[in-house]
């Protein structure tokens, strides 16, 4: 590939947690990670708000920062892991006091400030499913995820809630209670968040938790239908301790920065449950990215694991090496990255600029942690995912036509990136969804839709998605829910959307729209669809470009050809157009 | 570039890249981000259009100089400015 090898051996750093890969693959047993958390007392049962706050708080670590809080506005804000327990245990009782109860799902549409995590904790103690939006998504993907997922409980702000809510409540019948953050006089339909916390008793024991009991719901959107709920359970704690240590090299020691927001699984996940359950001191950043702010946050608050990903790591490298050579970040021990591929260049330039290489790893919202991995033992290979955690077996599948599968022994061949069914975090089920659930299994195998190859030393290698999802700014965006958005606007008649490759973000969300008869073609209706869709949509969902075509490629029986379209918008050969509608 | 000018070309791009954005109620002293929905990737192509718009070369270590309009106002006469006096000096 041209890039050569990080090594790792004889480097003077601190001994990882996992010293051998080889040794904890042969040794690992998910039992063994099962005993290494505390479940609850007395044998009833496993709760990841136990294991993540509870445990610690009444422990010596009690005192030690969970949270580090750092707001828009320069303010510094620590919680203890007791502090946390206490909050929690408040809005447990707050939702008990509200008729909320087990299974009944709780949203938030919040920025990161840290009511958003005394909510999910608190949640998960009263055995309420948590499902936190990206308070960035428009009012469509808002309602359709609150639809899907029967939202009795939202968690939000005033001005998130008047500019995105209120006019959706109509449409959420389930809804009954809307907890507003910050602010005054509740507007009428709503309570404050802050009041109902006050009263609410301190004390909360948390009920038996069964470890198969549902515990977050995340959205995840497909290439045709409705976005899919991923549930995940009390067990996926299990990895996300084991994973934490392995792939993140994560301890209790640890001051650790995850720079995803909660509304993306890996701000849940990561931002979250695992460096709580390790017993890390989590930074928690309110503000968006912001390169002097971000260096400035890993020397200040001695970041020493940073898991971050590779757009705002490619944007840092825009801006060239002297901005972070102004910057002490010799505390920074491991960083490693998420969301898509990331490129030779941007490992090797942490190791040049940072001091540290980035290890990328690479896992999805159905996986519920990481699977694969570049470790801190282990040599990285700049450009590929790493190689599969202890306790995951991961293989390149060829489709037969039967309908099977089988495993591609040889190394270095093309196929769909696949993992052995049953480990703790796998999804559950996908709300209301059992088909497309089962579609997601073959043989007893996970199929991941990302097609890639495996090395003849086990490291796998990404190569693109087997289906038309795109893969922009770290986020999996599905071309049906931008399409149905622009199907919206009077003057559109057909929509396709791709993802168009681009420098720093992968790719980029691009539509191509046909006009009905008697609209022209000009930059003003352009700049008017682009705008519904942003409306609509949020910016990280919605279109960043828009082509008018005359109409759109089609197969016979009308779907759009995104795959043409990608095609002729990457100067390809355009292949077998046999069954296009327009060609016959 | 006079303020005016400047100010012109940067609404215009903005709308271009976000055509949701109410350009009359944006506050000049605040981040366009922190006040309107606009994510890192908005800001990215908002910056390479004023680029190719203005004939300026933009550094990336200036593009947080960027961030809103009344910083936008200041970067661009400031380079008019310079431009002005290189000519000046130029001539005998």
């Amino acid at each position: 590939m041209g890039w050569d090898r990080i090594s790792k051996s004889g480097s003077a750093r601190r001994r990882p947690r996992m010293p051998s890969y080889e040794a904890a693959r042969r040794q690992f047993s998910w039992a063994e990670a099962r005993a290494a958390l505390d479940g609850l007392p007395e044998g009833r049962g496993l709760n990841i708000a136990h294991e993540a706050v509870d445990r610690h708080a009444k422990g010596p670590a009690g005192g030690r920062a969970a949270l580090r809080w750092l707001g828009k506005d320069g303010t510094r804000r620590e919680l203890s892991y007791a502090a946390l327990a206490g909050l929690s245990d408040r809005f447990a009782n707050l939702l008990r006091d509200l008729g909320i109860g087990k299974g009944d799902t709780v949203f938030s549409l919040l920025g990161r400030v840290p009511a958003l995590y005394v909510a999910v904790l608190g949640a998960l103690k009263n055995r309420s499913v948590f499902c936190p939006l990206f308070s960035a998504f428009g009012p469509e993907p808002i309602q359709s995820r609150m639809a899907i997922g029967a939202a009795k409980v939202l968690v939000t702000t005033p001005q998130l809630y008047a500019r995105k809510v209120r006019a959706l409540r109509a449409d959420l019948p389930q809804l009954e209670q809307v907890l507003l953050v910050g602010g005054a006089e509740p507007e009428p339909g709503c309570q404050s968040f802050e009041r109902r916390l006050e009263v609410a008793s301190e004390d909360f024991v948390i009920p038996p938790t069964d470890p198969e009991d549902a515990a977050l719901l995340h959205f995840t959107s497909g290439t045709t239908g409705r976005p899919k709920g991923a549930l995940h359970v009390h067990e996926a704690a299990v990895v996300h301790a084991a994973s934490a240590r392995f792939a993140l090299d994560l301890g209790p020691e640890d001051v650790y920065w995850c720079t995803a927001d909660p509304g993306w699984v890996t701000g849940t996940s990561y931002g979250i449950v695992a460096p709580l359950v390790v017993g890390a001191t989590l930074v928690v950043d309110e503000a968006e990215f912001e390169p002097e702010r971000w260096y400035r946050i890993l020397q200040d608050e001695k970041v020493r694991v940073w898991y971050t990903a590779p757009t705002a790591i490619r944007m840092l490298m825009k801006l060239g090496p002297d901005l972070p050579r102004r910057f002490d970040l010799s505390a920074l021990r491991l960083a490693a990255s998420v969301g898509e591929p990331l490129n030779p260049e941007a490992v090797v330039w942490g190791l040049k600029v940072l001091g540290q290489p980035f290890h990328d790893t690479w896992w999805q919202t159905e996986t519920g942690g990481i699977m694969l991995a570049n470790f801190a033992a282990t040599d990285i290979k700049p450009g590929s995912m790493g190689r599969p955690l202890p306790g995951i077996e991961a293989a390149i599948l060829r489709h037969r036509e039967d309908g099977g599968v089988e495993v591609i022994g040889e190394a270095g061949r093309e196929g769909e990136l696949a993992l052995k069914a049953g480990w703790p975090s796998m999804f559950r089920g996908y709300l209301n969804e059992e088909a497309r659930y089962r579609k997601c299994f073959a043989d007893g195998w996970y199929l991941s839709g990302d097609l890639a190859r495996r090395d003849s030393d086990g490291y796998f290698w990404f190569l693109g998605r087997a289906d038309d999802m795109i893969k922009s700014a770290g986020h999996l965006i599905g071309p049906f829910e931008v399409e149905s958005a622009l199907m919206e606007h009077p003057a559109v008649a057909e929509a396709g959307v791709i993802g168009k490759p681009d420098p720093v973000a992968m790719e980029t969300v691009k539509a191509f729209v046909a006009l009905k008869p008697g609209f022209r073609p000009d930059d003003a209706l352009r700049r008017e669809i682009l705008g519904l869709a942003r409306e609509r949509l949020g910016p990280a969902v919605a279109p960043r470009e828009i082509d008018f075509l005359d109409d759109l490629p089609k197969t016979r029986s009308g779907k759009i050809m995104r795959r043409l379209l990608k095609a002729r918008e990457l100067g390809l050969t355009e292949g077998d157009t046999s069954t296009l509608e327009s060609s016959s | 570039m006079d303020e005016v000018e400047v100010k012109a070309m940067v609404l215009e791009i903005l709308t271009q890249v976000a055509p949701n954005i109410d350009t009359a109620a944006l506050d000049p002293a605040v981040a366009f981000r922190d006040q309107v929905e606009f994510d890192s990737l908005d800001f990215l192509n908002f910056v390479i259009a004023l680029g190719e718009r203005s004939g300026i070369q933009i550094s990336e270590t200036d593009y947080p100089k960027l961030a809103s309009l009344r910083g936008c106002i200041g970067y661009f006469t400031a380079q008019a400015h310079t431009k002005e006096q290189s000519n000046k000096a130029k001539k005998p």
